[in-house]
C-alpha cells in the first residue's frame, strides 16, 4: 500500500517534471523560428492599437483570437468581413453604435487613433491559428474569397 | 475556536459575502442585457459589468481563503496568529484596494486582459497586500507547535497564487504573448495552485467531520495535488491552441487537459469515501452539505464540462463561445465558492458561539443555490451549442449568419439564464442570512 512518504514524493516529483517540461515547451514555441505572429510586422501603429484595445477594455464585450466575452462581434477577421472603412466609423462615433440591437461605447476616437486599431486588426488578421483562421469568422472566409 | 485570533476569519468571511452579492448584482445587469434589456448602458456597460463581475469573484474567493487560511493555520500550527492587529489591516488594505479596482471600472480605469483587468499600478497594491497576508501566515506556520501537511499544501496553494499573480504583469507588445502569460496566471490559478488551496481546505475539514485519521486523509491529499499538477500544468495547452503559437500545444494541451477530470474525481471519491470511513459523525451537517457538495459539484462543473471541451477537436468550434460561460460557472461555484462556503459552515458556529448546525434555511440555501447554479449552467449550455452550430456549423452548409442574428436567436435562453440566476440568488440570500443570524465572534466560545 502507498505510504504517506510515497505519496508526497509522487506530489513533488510529477510537478517538478511536468513544470520543467511546461518550460522547454513555452521556450520551444516561443523561440523565433517557431513565430505564427509575423512579429517583424509588429509596428508602432499596431502597439498603439493594443494599448488602446486593452485601455478601454475592448476584451469585455467583443473577442479576438477567440478570446472575450462574446457579447459583442468576434474581431479576428474584422476587416475581411467589414473593410477598414467600417471599423473606423464604429471607433469615431460621438454616439453608441447600435447596427443590430446592441449598443456600444461611443469612443469618439480620433483619426489617428482609429488608424491605429486598423492598423492593429491588421495584424491580427494575419496570425497563423493553427485552423481556427477558418472556423472563427465563416463570413470573413466568403468575403476574402470573393475579393 | 481554539485560539483568539482565529476571529479575524469573520471578517474576511463577511467581506467575502458582501463582494459576493455585489457579484450577483452585477451579473443580473449582463443577464438582462444579453436578454435585450440595457437601460443601464450609459453608466454600467457591458464591459464594465463584466469587468466587476469577474474581478469580485476573484477577490471575494481569494477574500474566503484568506480567511479559511486565518482559521486554519493558528488550529494547525497549535498557536495564536502573529501581530493580530496587522491581519486586520490586511484586511482593509484589501477591501478598499477591491472597491478602488471596482470604481475604476465604471470610469474607463482598467487594463482590457480577460480577468486581470485590475490596472498595473493597482497591481502593486495588490501584491503588497499578499506580501503581507503570506508573512503572517507562514510565520504563524513556522513558529507553531507542528507544522502538518494539511497547513503546508494550504499555504504552498496561497504562496504559489501570490508567485503567479507575477507573469501576469510583465508588459508585451504582442497581443500573442500577452495572453500566452495571462494564461499562466489565470489557468495556472484555478486549474493548478488554487486547487492545492481547496485541498488544503478540504482536508482540514474532513479531519475535523470525519474524524478520520490524519494520515490516511493527508496522503490521500499529496496523491490528489500530485494529479492536479501532473495534468494541469501541462494542461495550460488548451488555451494555446488557436491564439498563434505552435501546433505541439494541440497534442500536449489535449492529452494533459483531457487528464484533469482525473484530479477531480479523485477528490470527489476520496471526500465520499473519507465521509463512509469515518466513524464520528460531526453534528454540523450544513459543513458536511457543503464539503462533500463542493468535491462532487468541482467533478461535474470542473472535471466533466471542462472535458467536455478541452479536446482541440471539439475546442475548434466552441473556442470563444458561449459554451465556456457554461463551464466556468459550475466550476468556479463547485470547486470554489462552495469550499468557501464549505468552511465558512463550519467555522462559523465554532467563531460565534451559536450553534446553528442545520435548519431548514440552511438547507434552504444548499439545495436553492445549487439546483439554480445548474439551470444557470444548463442556459448557458444550450445557448452555447446552439451558438456554435448557427455560427460556426451551419456555414460548412452553406447557410450563413451574422453574429448578432445568432445572439438574437439564442436572446430567449437568457431569460431562462435570469429566472435560474433569480433562484440562484434566493439560496444565497438564505446563506447570508443564515452567516447574519450567527452573530459576531467572541472570545466566549473558545473550546476550553
Amino acid at each position: 500500500m502507498l505510504s504517506k512518504k510515497q505519496a508526497r514524493n509522487f506530489f513533488l516529483g510529477g510537478t517538478l517534471v511536468t513544470f520543467l517540461v511546461f518550460i522547454g515547451l513555452t521556450i520551444f514555441s516561443l523561440s523565433s523560428a517557431n513565430d505564427q505572429t509575423n512579429e517583424e510586422n509588429l509596428t508602432a501603429e499596431v502597439v498603439r492599437g493594443k494599448e488602446l484595445w486593452e485601455k478601454n477594455n475592448c476584451m469585455g464585450c467583443h473577442s479576438l483570437l477567440g478570446e472575450g466575452a462574446y457579447y459583442a462581434p468576434e474581431l479576428t477577421k474584422v476587416l475581411d468581413r467589414r473593410g477598414a472603412g467600417y471599423v473606423k466609423a464604429a471607433l469615431m462615433s460621438p454616439v453608441p453604435w447600435q447596427p443590430s440591437g446592441r449598443k456600444m461605447v461611443a469612443y469618439n476616437m480620433s483619426d489617428q487613433e482609429a488608424n491605429d486599431m486598423v492598423a492593429f486588426f491588421e495584424w491580427i488578421g494575419e496570425i497563423d491559428l493553427n485552423g481556427f483562421e477558418r472556423i472563427v469568422s465563416p463570413l470573413a472566409k466568403r468575403k476574402a474569397a470573393n475579393n | 475556536m481554539k485560539y483568539k485570533s482565529q476571529k479575524v476569519a469573520y471578517w474576511f468571511f463577511a467581506l467575502s459575502l458582501l463582494l459576493l452579492v455585489l457579484q450577483i448584482v452585477y451579473g443580473f445587469v449582463m443577464g438582462f442585457a444579453r436578454a435585450g434589456f440595457d437601460p443601464l448602458h450609459e453608466f454600467i456597460p457591458f464591459n464594465t459589468a463584466r469587468a466587476v463581475h469577474t474581478n469580485l469573484l476573484v477577490v471575494w474567493l481569494l477574500s474566503g481563503f484568506m480567511g479559511a487560511a486565518y482559521y486554519i493555520i493558528p488550529e494547525e500550527a497549535q498557536r495564536e496568529l502573529v501581530h493580530v492587529k496587522l491581519a486586520y489591516v490586511q484586511l482593509i488594505s484589501l477591501a478598499v484596494v477591491g472597491v478602488i479596482a471596482v470604481i475604476g471600472f465604471h470610469f474607463n480605469i482598467w487594463e482590457g486582459r480577460k480577468f486581470l483587468e485590475i490596472p498595473r499600478g493597482l497591481d502593486y497594491l495588490v501584491v503588497v497586500n499578499v506580501l503581507l497576508f503570506l508573512y503572517l501566515i507562514l510565520v504563524t506556520l513556522f513558529k507553531g507547535k507542528r507544522q502538518t501537511t494539511t497547513a503546508l499544501v494550504l499555504s504552498m496553494g496561497l504562496l504559489f497564487a501570490a508567485l503567479l499573480y507575477l507573469p501576469g504583469m510583465i508588459p508585451f507588445d504582442s497581443q500573442v504573448l500577452d495572453s500566452f502569460f495571462r494564461w499562466w496566471v489565470v489557468h495556472l490559478w484555478v486549474e493548478g495552485v488554487w486547487e492545492l488551496i481547496m485541498g488544503g481546505i478540504l482536508s482540514f475539514l474532513l479531519i475535523k467531520l470525519t474524524g478520520v485519521d490524519r494520515e490516511v486523509i493527508e496522503k490521500w491529499l499529496y496523491v490528489i495535488v500530485g494529479l492536479t499538477f501532473l495534468s494541469g500544468v501541462l494542461g495550460t495547452g488548451h488555451h494555446y491552441y488557436y491564439i498563434g503559437v505552435n501546433k505541439i500545444w494541440l497534442i500536449v494541451g489535449g492529452i494533459f487537459s483531457a487528464l484533469e477530470p482525473l484530479a477531480f474525481l479523485a477528490m470527489a471519491l476520496f471526500a465520499v469515501n473519507m465521509y463512509r470511513k469515518g466513524e464520528k459523525k460531526h453534528p454540523n451537517k450544513l459543513a458536511l452539505y457543503w464539503t462533500l457538495g463542493a468535491s462532487i459539484v468541482s467533478f461535474v462543473g470542473a472535471g466533466l464540462l471542462g472535458f467536455a471541451h478541452t479536446l482541440p477537436q471539439t475546442n475548434l468550434y466552441t473556442h470563444g463561445t458561449l459554451v465556456t460561460a457554461m463551464h466556468g460557472h459550475l466550476a468556479f461555484w463547485g470547486a470554489y465558492a462552495m469550499i468557501v462556503f464549505a468552511i465558512i459552515s463550519y467555522s462559523l458556529p465554532n467563531l460565534t458561539g451559536r450553534k446553528l448546525y442545520d435548519g431548514v434555511r440552511g438547507r434552504m440555501a444548499f439545495w436553492v443555490s445549487n439546483i439554480g447554479m445548474i439551470g444557470m449552467t444548463v442556459a448557458f449550455g444550450v445557448a452555447g451549442v446552439a451558438q456554435v452550430y448557427l455560427e460556426r456549423i451551419l456555414p460548412e452548409k452553406g447557410i450563413e449568419m451574422s453574429f448578432m442574428e445568432v445572439q438574437n436567436e439564442i436572446q430567449v435562453h437568457f431569460v431562462i439564464l435570469l429566472l435560474c440566476a433569480t433562484m440562484f440568488t434566493v439560496g444565497i440570500t438564505a446563506f447570508v442570512i443564515d452567516f447574519v443570524k450567527h452573530g459576531r465572534p467572541t472570545d466566549e466560545a473558545i473550546e476550553k
